[in-house]
């Protein structure tokens, strides 16, 4: 579904992200760790041509995602608060995005349904702007915005950070429905061990914009993760 | 402390993604500067001498029409002078002393060129008062005076954040004023020129605008100082929500996803709703051209300009920032399944509807003649076919992000409407004036609205053309432009 080619991009002769080759097939559950500045972020804006690569090329579908926006139709993706529009109602903000993805108001609102639990009954119905609502609402607004109009392929920025441990666990519960029962390639990145050796089928760990692990998840892995991640402490001689 | 202070002024204003990217603008906004400096100096030496030989006393003719100075500064300083943006909640919970930082903001709005402006109206013309052998002390209390009536409207205007109906009401109250001491009904300057006068022939009398702009000031502090606080002055307001129905867009095909979307957008943010206002005063600029209330204007050429603002309030005001309108949720813009070419043309369709309504709605030229209105129909129809592409490929470049909700209250950046949008427009108008000029050299003033009518319509012909250029800088200027948004100020 997804692959990387010799893909790079330096900022001012800083090298921040260079992955030679990287190939997501259709359907996976594709965790991304790495500490920060690893250049997690850096990968899924070049993901979305949000930032220019500096060599190389992201293949999305059947084409390159710098020269055809066909990728467009269908990927979905929650990144920041740059991806809600403040003005708008939880509601109308879904209604927005169903009308660009070729939903009508019944298709959203039949997909909305299914999250009475998720909301909490703190977002629908409650006359307020999402600009206004709290930083764990905005999010879970972000995050089920990416379902409505059946995407092929969902990219979430840490979607665990911000979000109560019920709703960490609920989201869990859809990540992993939606690839087991839609076959929907989604791409997590997260801080959280736990949380992404969960959902993910394999997890690639980035650091200095290199992979340097690429796991297929196991029993082991979080052991090996947890290792590999406290190994960088500094010694205290 | 203060040391600290300007260092993170004089690092925020130069690290700012607009004075990295928008140098031409910078020089734009300097030389703009420069001539209203120039215009207040030689105004301010001309007023006397233009006065006496009018036959007036000039001192006293002056006193008698600062009523009317004073009160438009306050309205021009609420419209255009941005108040100090000072990255206060940081500094909240360092070591610095609440009551400096609001010093400083305060002492900020004090050096802005909404005041030092009038220091070279009021110095020169000082200066040729004690030339003229004007008794100098007097002239030195009466200058002080009227320096610090600017100051008391600044420290008015740093409370007026919210209080555009006053402000409205303020501006018409003055209009109103104006037409009847024009009509000869009601001449209001008798009963407020003894103050201005009695600045200069009562010694003492300096002291009351100074007290005021010092009391002001005061209460300012004291107010801004309670209000430190997360919850209080620095608070966010959270508004109540109103879901709205569109459905009757739906008509506009596509286009009309974004056109709602437009739609809310100026609705419910304070800076779009400010900007739409000021394109409605836009309507009534043409007045200052056809009654022949200022001299040099009363000429074809300017009959022109005149049709362009008029029309091309929301055009200037609004099409001027597209897309930064959108810069808060660009990269969601970026990723969603939008083709460009409906994006751009539904911004473009409500610039140009909104053109037509003004071009409607100024049908009350007509008052003035069918030239007067002719004018100001051409300048709707090149503003439609031509300056609403030109805006929107201006805009591609303009990439300073807005602050839509912007209601941080004083502290906040609550104008809307800056100088900048108005240097900026100056080449769209240019070109048309020159189109009229060939045409009324040539056949005479018909041929001239002809010629600029004729562009326009061409630029109706050229849409798709057009768009596909647009479509290409835009796309060309992505990376920029998110890159540009994500620096906030």
């Amino acid at each position: 579904m997804i692959h990387i080619h010799d893909l790079s991009k330096t900022y001012s002769g800083v090298t921040v992200l260079n992955i030679e080759e990287l190939h997501i097939p259709k359907g996976e559950s594709f965790g991304l760790v790495g500490n920060n500045g690893a250049g997690k972020t850096t990968l899924f804006s070049a993901l979305l041509d949000l930032i220019q690569p500096t060599t190389g090329y992201i293949q999305n579908g059947e084409s390159k995602v710098n020269e055809s926006e066909a990728w467009k139709s269908h990927t979905a993706s929650f990144i920041d608060e740059s991806f809600l529009i403040g003005y708008l109602t939880a509601e109308e903000y879904f209604y927005f995005i169903g009308e660009l993805r070729g939903q009508n108001k019944a298709d959203v609102d039949a997909l909305l349904s299914g999250f009475s639990d998720f909301f909490n009954d703190e977002i629908l119905g409650k006359r307020k702007y999402l600009r206004d609502l709290s930083k764990g609402n905005q999010k879970k607004v972000g995050i089920v915005a990416t379902l409505i109009g059946n995407p092929d392929v969902i990219i979430l920025d840490e979607p665990f950070a911000n979000l109560d441990p019920t709703t960490q666990i609920r989201l869990k519960g859809i990540i992993k429905k939606l690839v087991t029962d839609r076959d929907i390639t989604v791409l997590v990145s997260s801080h959280d061990l736990i949380h992404v050796t969960e959902v993910c089928e394999r997890i690639v760990v980035l650091e200095k914009g290199s992979v340097v692990k690429d796991i297929k998840t196991s029993e082991a892995t979080l052991k090996e993760l947890e290792a590999y991640f406290s190994k960088e402490e500094p010694v205290v001689e | 402390m203060i040391k600290h202070f300007i260092n993170l002024e004089w690092k925020s204003f130069f690290r700012s993604a607009a004075f990295q990217t928008n140098l031409v603008l910078k020089i734009f906004m300097a030389l703009g500067a420069l001539y209203f400096i120039g215009i207040f100096t030689l105004a301010g030496v001309g007023a006397y001498f233009g006065l006496e030989k009018a036959g007036y006393e000039p001192l006293q003719t002056l006193n008698r029409f600062m009523i009317y100075y004073v009160i438009l500064d306050l309205i021009i300083k609420y419209l255009l002078q941005k108040m100090p943006v000072v990255n206060i909640k940081p500094l909240l919970l360092l070591p610095f002393n609440k009551s400096k930082i609001v010093d400083f903001a305060l002492g900020k709005t004090m050096l802005s060129f909404f005041n030092i402006v009038h220091a070279f109206f009021f110095i020169p013309f000082s200066i040729v008062l004690l030339g003229q052998g004007y008794d100098p002390l007097h002239v030195i209390t009466w200058h002080l005076g009227m320096m610090a009536l600017i100051y008391v409207n600044n420290f008015i205007n740093v409370f007026l954040n919210d209080a555009m109906a006053l402000v409205a009401g303020l501006g018409s109250v003055i209009l109103g004023l104006g037409a009847l001491q024009y009509y000869g009904i009601f001449d209001v300057t008798p009963y407020v020129a003894p103050f201005f006068q009695g600045l200069y022939d009562t010694l003492w009398m300096f002291a009351i605008p100074v007290i005021a702009a010092i009391a002001l000031y005061k209460v300012a502090h004291s107010y801004f100082l309670k209000r430190l606080y997360l919850d209080a002055g620095l608070a966010v307001k959270a508004q109540k929500a109103s879901t709205e129905n569109l459905d009757w867009l739906n008509r506009f095909g596509k286009t009309a996803t974004f056109l709602k979307n437009d739609i809310k957008l100026i609705k419910r943010n304070k800076r779009s709703k400010t900007t739409v206002i000021v394109s409605v005063l836009f309507l009534f600029y043409g007045l200052l051209f056809f009654t022949g209330a200022i001299e040099v204007y009363d000429t074809p050429f300017f009959k022109i300009f005149a049709g362009i603002f008029v029309t091309g309030g929301f055009l200037f005001s609004f099409g001027q920032f597209v897309p930064s309108w959108d810069s808060s949720y660009y990269p969601l813009m970026m990723t969603q399944n939008i083709k460009y070419q409906e994006y751009l043309k539904s911004k473009w369709m409500l610039v140009v509807l909104a053109t037509a309504v003004s071009t409607v709605l100024g049908l009350g030229y007509l008052y003035f003649g069918w030239e007067a209105y002719a004018a100001v129909l051409v300048g709707g129809i090149y503003n439609m076919g031509v300056n609403g592409h030109v805006v929107l490929l201006g805009g591609a470049y303009i990439k300073t992000p807005i602050d839509l909700t912007s209601n941080k209250k004083a502290f906040g950046d609550s104008s809307a409407f800056n100088v900048k949008t108005l240097l900026i427009t100056i080449p769209k108008l240019l070109l048309p004036i020159a189109l009229y000029a060939i045409g009324h050299f040539t056949l005479g003033p018909v041929f001239g609205y002809a010629l600029v009518a004729l562009a326009g319509v061409a630029g109706f012909a050229f849409r798709d053309f057009m768009f596909k250029k647009i479509e290409g800088v835009y796309k060309a200027e992505k990376y920029k432009t998110i890159a540009a948004y994500k620096q906030k100020n």
